[in-house]
């Protein structure tokens, strides 16, 4: 007898027997959606929090005070070199005369009086892409033939990236956890669906069903039932995100820059789509493991 | 063909199943195994099928060492079988076309091969107008008669029949064995394991029998010899 593959068979007995187990399906549908709600919630409130966390590092800022012999022609274009190197966002020029208004201003003018401006330096407000990286960067532009001295907050820049680094492990970790609780929920859910349907197995296995055979619709079912709890989780956690986002401008806190969801829906749709495959196929995978011991 | 050479089986629990049995039944024997509940026959049943391995000696069926088979290998081992059981194991949602057609996609035959064999071996087993019915529509002794198809579908070099009449009346019974008998003429080794002694005296066929896992008795004079041994 010639042999074929089977493989089309397979995948139609695995989207029939979707729907013939309607009721399980839909409770799995129901706690996969749930849980990947909560796993994406989390994963945009990191993502914010990198965001503030990303914004108020790029806020401290770094001063470098150039040679009082250079014109302020001469030292504006240092301003160039400055602003070459990589992990530099921004060097803003401070002339001298902007220093001493700008001192005025943050302090009792009363301090300043007789002072003239030529007693003050030429200087650069400079804020960083990464802060982490705040003392190569301070030697890199005290390098700069021109800069006389360079200022960094470096406490401050350090804290601010330890923050970010706490978060990106926290949030890793977190998504781990409900990423496996989903997917033990899950694998329970499915198991109910093969005690239903233990003494078929059984059958398969007698007539001499290769365990890939009897594998296969079972993980066509929990990669649908995966992909469209996926779809659904994304279409809520965007609707709550949104709802929230709306609550939140109501309450005069514009202080916090949340991130709009329009810029993080490839990132959120990829991480559901990647969730809902691991939770469903890897979920059956768990549960038929054992059914294949006859 | 099947050769158990000196066969034990000890369970976890310490109960000794099968205490040395040896046994060949070559290809093409019609052969009843006969014992007492508790004797061994179901454990033989399932070192025959790979369900099990032995504690010690070989298990030789078709070609295969079951004592040393391969995981991946079993399946294969199990479509030379066919294995009919008491209670039917017939799918209750598939019609009895759908459970007779489903060895025959397991094993990879292509739809047009299944649509040409299954109503063959449906007629052979007289079911040829009751390829639509689901299970619950069947008697119970049109029931086994499907779990036959659907052992035979795939030309088994052998059938190994657990106690196929045990829900089933006299009358039926007899046209069961009768069946299995047409299909051993055909070639197929059979090996029927059965407590009822009036349905292994009326076949004059080798009767095997079993006691605290060893071989009591082996011959051509049916239960008989078993009582005997006993």
């Amino acid at each position: 007898m010639k042999r074929h593959t089977n493989f089309f068979y397979l995948i139609g007995q695995g989207i029939k027997s979707t729907f013939k187990h309607g009721f399980m399906s839909f409770a799995a549908v129901c706690i996969t959606v749930a849980c990947l709600v909560i796993i994406n919630s989390f994963v945009l409130l990191c993502f914010n929090l990198n965001h503030m966390v990303e914004d108020l590092q790029r806020k401290t800022q770094m001063v470098a005070v150039v040679d009082e012999s250079f014109s302020e022609q001469e030292a504006r274009h240092l301003g160039s070199q400055i602003n070459l190197i990589e992990n530099v966002h921004k060097a803003d020029f401070r002339s001298n005369k902007e220093s001493l208004a700008a001192y005025i201003r943050d302090y009792e003018e009363a301090l300043f009086d007789g002072l003239s401006a030529d007693s003050m330096r030429h200087q650069f407000i400079i804020s960083l892409e990464d802060n982490s990286l705040v003392i190569q960067t301070k030697a890199e532009i005290e390098n700069i033939s021109g800069i006389a001295e360079v200022y960094a907050d470096i406490e401050v820049s350090n804290a601010l990236a330890t923050i970010r680094d706490v978060i990106y492990v926290a949030s890793l970790a977190v998504a781990a956890v409900l990423l496996l609780v989903s997917l033990i929920i899950i694998s329970n859910t499915i198991k109910l669906t093969m005690m239903d349907r233990k003494e078929e197995i059984a059958i398969m296995k007698m007539v001499g069903a290769t365990n890939g055979f009897i594998r296969l619709p079972f993980v066509v079912e929990g990669f649908l039932l995966g992909l469209f709890s996926a779809a659904l989780s994304f279409f809520i956690e965007w609707g709550l995100y949104e709802l929230v986002l709306q609550a939140i401008s109501k309450q005069n806190l514009a202080f916090l820059d949340f991130v709009p969801f329009g810029s993080v829906l490839v990132a959120m749709a990829i991480s559901c789509g990647v969730a809902g495959f691991i939770v469903g196929v890897f979920g059956s995978l768990m549960s038929i493991r054992r059914f294949l011991r006859v | 063909m099947i050769d158990l050479i000196d066969v034990y089986k000890t369970y976890e629990t310490g109960t000794h199943a099968l205490n040395g049995i040896d046994m060949h039944i070559d290809d093409g024997e019609f052969v009843f195994l006969v014992g007492q509940s508790g004797s061994g026959k179901s454990t033989i049943i399932k070192l025959l099928t790979a369900e099990l391995k032995p504690t010690s000696g070989s298990v030789l069926v078709n070609g295969y060492k079951l004592e040393s088979i391969r995981r991946g290998k079993i399946p294969y081992m199990r479509r030379t079988l066919g294995v009919i059981f008491q209670d039917f194991r017939l799918i209750e949602n598939k019609t009895v076309f759908e459970n007779v057609a489903f060895a025959m996609r397991v094993v990879g035959a292509r739809p047009r091969e299944i649509r040409k064999r299954v109503p063959y071996v449906l007629q052979l087993v007289g079911l040829e107008n009751k390829g639509r019915r689901y299970p619950n529509e069947l008697s119970g002794g049109e029931q086994q008669r499907v779990a036959i198809a659907r052992a035979l579908v795939n030309n088994p070099s052998m059938i190994i029949a657990d106690e196929p009449t045990g829900n089933l009346d006299p009358a039926r019974s007899f046209e069961i064995m009768l069946l299995l008998e047409q299909i051993n003429a055909l070639g197929t080794t059979v090996m029927v394991v059965t407590h009822e002694k009036g349905l292994v005296d009326r076949f004059t066929k080798r009767v095997i029998a079993i006691d605290e896992g060893k071989v009591v008795s082996d011959g051509m004079d049916g239960y008989y010899s078993y009582e005997e041994a006993h």
